[in-house]
C-alpha cells in the first residue's frame, strides 16, 4: 500500500529537525488534519512515529511513560542512544509477538553529556540505524544525500527541510496537510513555525 | 508473647492487630544503626505555605567513612509534580517508592494526566493497607509525608500516610523520631498564608528543634506549582540555620537581660550550643 505519511529528521551542528506530516488519513479520506506525531521522551529527546493507526500512539506513549519511568526511578534521564535502543528491543519482542506494533519512527535527540545531536531511524522490523539525515516516505533521501552534511546551521537545516516539502508536494499525489516541525536543541524540545502555505508547483 | 503477634492478620481479643503496632513503633523509634534492619530513626517535616510546600527531612546520622553526598535521600520524587518524604525502615520506603513511581507513570499513561497528590497518597495508603491484611507478609515500617501540587492548581497539598493504611491531610505535619515535639511546635508556630521565606524558615526552624547538629544535617525539598523539585542548597540551608540560631540567642539574651539587669551582657558573646558541631 502506498504509504501517504511524512517523517523527516535532519542533523547539523548542534540540533536535529523533525518533521511530521499532519494529516490523518483512512481510505481516500481526511479526517484530521492539524495531528501531532511526535512524543516527547524527556528533556532533549523526542519521537516522531507513523503506521498502523492505533498501533503509533499506543506504542509511542508506551516509551514514553516508560523513559519517564527511568528517569524518576533512576534521578536521571536516559541519552538518546539508550532510548533508542530500548526502543529497538521493544519492537524486535512485539514483532516476534502474536500482535506486533506496525509502527514506523524517527527518534532525535541531543545527547546530554557530549551535546552531540542524534538522530535514529528505526522501522517496524526493529532495524535501527543512526543516521545524519533520515526519512519514512518518499523522494528525500535524494535531496538530503546531496545537499546535506553534518556542519550546517540551523537555519540551513530549515531550508533543506523546506527543499523536501517542497519536493513532497510536487510529487505527493496527495496533500499530506503539511509538516509539523519540531527543533531539539541542548535546551530542549521546541515547536518551530514553518509556511505550509507555500504553492509548488509541479514540475 | 501474647501469641496473637505471630500471625499478623489476626486480631488480640481486644481488637489489636500488633504487627501493625509494631511497624508504628518503628517509624516512631530511631534504632541502632548497626541493627540489621535499622530504622534510621530520622525526622521529616512538611509544611504548607501560601503557594508553596516545603518538606525538611533529618538527614540519618552518617559514620565516618560514609559518603553522605551519594548516599540516597530521604526525599524522593514519586513524578515531576509530587514529592515524598519518609521515615522508619529505608528498605521498606525504596519498595513503596517504587510502587508508587510506577502508579504515576501508569496513570498517565491511562487517563492522559498526571495524578493528583491525593490520588497518589490514596494509593500509597491502599499498598500500606493491603501489607496488614495478607498472608505472608509485613506491613511497611514507614510513615510517607506526600506534597506536591495537582495539574494547573496552585493549591498546596500535603498528605501523610501510616504503616496501618491510614492518610490524613495536613497544614504542616512531622513523622518519624521526635515527630510529637516537632508538631507541638508547627502547632504553635504555623500560619495561614506564609510566604515561600517564612515557609522555608519554619521547616527549618521546627526540624532544629530536634536536631542537634546543624545545618550539614538537614535537607529540605521545595514544591513550587508547575515546577519540579528545588532542593535546597547546602549553603543556603546554613545561612538559615545562622540566623535561626542568633535569632534564639537574641531572644535568650534579651529574657535574661530583662529579668536581670545590664549585669549579664557577657552572656551576648557566648557562641550558640549549635554552632559547636561543626
Amino acid at each position: 500500500m502506498l504509504q501517504r505519511e511524512v517523517l523527516l529528521g535532519i542533523t547539523g551542528k548542534d540540533f536535529v529537525i523533525v518533521a511530521a506530516s499532519k494529516a490523518i488519513m483512512r481510505g481516500p479520506t481526511i479526517i484530521k488534519a492539524q495531528d501531532d506525531k511526535t512524543r516527547q521522551l524527556n528533556r532533549h529527546t523526542m519521537m516522531a512515529f507513523s503506521g498502523e493507526a492505533g498501533d503509533t500512539v499506543q506504542f509511542a506513549e508506551f516509551i514514553q511513560a516508560n523513559v519517564q519511568l527511568y528517569s524518576m526511578r533512576n534521578d536521571s534521564e536516559l541519552s538518546p542512544s539508550a532510548v533508542a535502543n530500548f526502543v529497538r528491543g521493544e519492537l524486535a519482542s512485539s514483532l516476534r509477538s502474536r500482535s506486533p506494533y506496525t509502527v514506523n519512527l524517527l527518534l532525535g535527540g541531543m545527547d546530554p553529556h557530549t551535546q552531540q545531536p542524534h538522530l535514529y531511524w528505526i522501522d517496524y522490523l526493529a532495524s535501527l540505524a543512526r543516521v545524519p539525515y533520515a526519512a519514512h516516505g518518499y523522494y528525500c533521501l535524494s535531496l538530503l544525500d546531496k545537499h546535506h552534511n553534518p556542519e550546517i546551521d540551523l537555519a540551513q537545516g530549515m531550508k533543506l527541510l523546506e527543499m523536501c516539502t517542497d519536493e513532497l508536494k510536487r510529487r505527493l499525489p496527495i496533500d499530506y496537510k503539511g509538516v509539523l516541525v519540531k527543533i531539539i536543541t541542548k535546551d530542549g524540545v521546541k515547536e518551530a513555525d514553518f509556511d505550509n502555505d507555500k504553492i509548488v508547483r509541479s514540475a | 508473647m501474647s501469641g496473637y503477634d505471630r500471625a499478623l492478620s489476626v486480631f488480640s481479643p481486644d481488637g489489636h492487630v500488633f504487627q501493625v503496632e509494631y511497624a508504628m513503633e518503628a517509624v516512631k523509634r530511631g534504632e541502632n544503626i548497626r541493627h540489621p534492619y535499622h530504622a534510621d530513626g530520622t525526622c521529616a517535616v512538611g509544611v504548607k505555605g501560601k503557594n508553596i510546600v516545603v518538606l525538611g527531612c533529618e538527614k540519618r546520622s552518617a559514620l565516618k567513612l560514609q559518603d553522605t553526598r551519594i548516599t540516597p535521600s530521604k526525599i524522593a520524587n514519586v513524578d515531576e509534580h509530587v514529592c515524598l518524604a519518609f521515615a522508619g525502615l529505608n528498605a521498606d520506603a525504596r519498595i513503596l517508592i517504587d510502587k508508587a513511581r510506577l502508579e504515576a507513570q501508569s496513570h498517565r499513561l491511562t487517563v492522559e494526566d498526571p495524578v493528583t497528590i491525593e490520588y497518589i497518597t490514596k494509593y500509597i495508603a491502599g499498598v500500606q493497607q493491603r501489607y496488614t491484611q495478607s498472608g505472608g507478609v509485613r506491613p511497611f515500617g514507614i510513615s510517607t509525608l506526600v506534597v506536591g501540587f495537582d495539574k494547573n492548581d496552585s493549591t498546596p497539598r500535603l498528605y501523610q500516610t501510616e504503616p496501618s493504611g491510614i492518610y490524613s491531610a495536613w497544614k504542616a505535619n512531622a513523622i518519624g523520631r521526635s515527630s510529637k515535639t516537632v508538631r507541638e511546635f508547627l502547632e504553635r508556630n504555623h500560619q495561614d498564608d506564609m510566604d515561600r521565606e517564612q515557609t522555608i524558615q519554619l521547616t527549618i526552624k521546627s526540624l532544629l528543634e530536634v536536631v542537634q547538629t546543624g545545618a550539614k544535617n538537614i535537607e529540605v525539598a521545595i514544591m513550587t506549582p508547575g515546577n519540579r523539585v528545588e532542593m535546597l542548597p547546602d549553603d543556603q540551608i546554613e545561612a538559615y540555620v545562622k540566623s535561626i540560631e542568633t535569632e534564639k540567642q537574641e531572644e535568650a539574651a534579651k529574657k535574661k537581660t530583662s529579668r536581670t539587669g545590664a549585669a549579664t551582657a557577657a552572656i551576648l558573646t557566648r557562641p550558640g550550643g549549635g554552632e559547636t558541631a561543626e
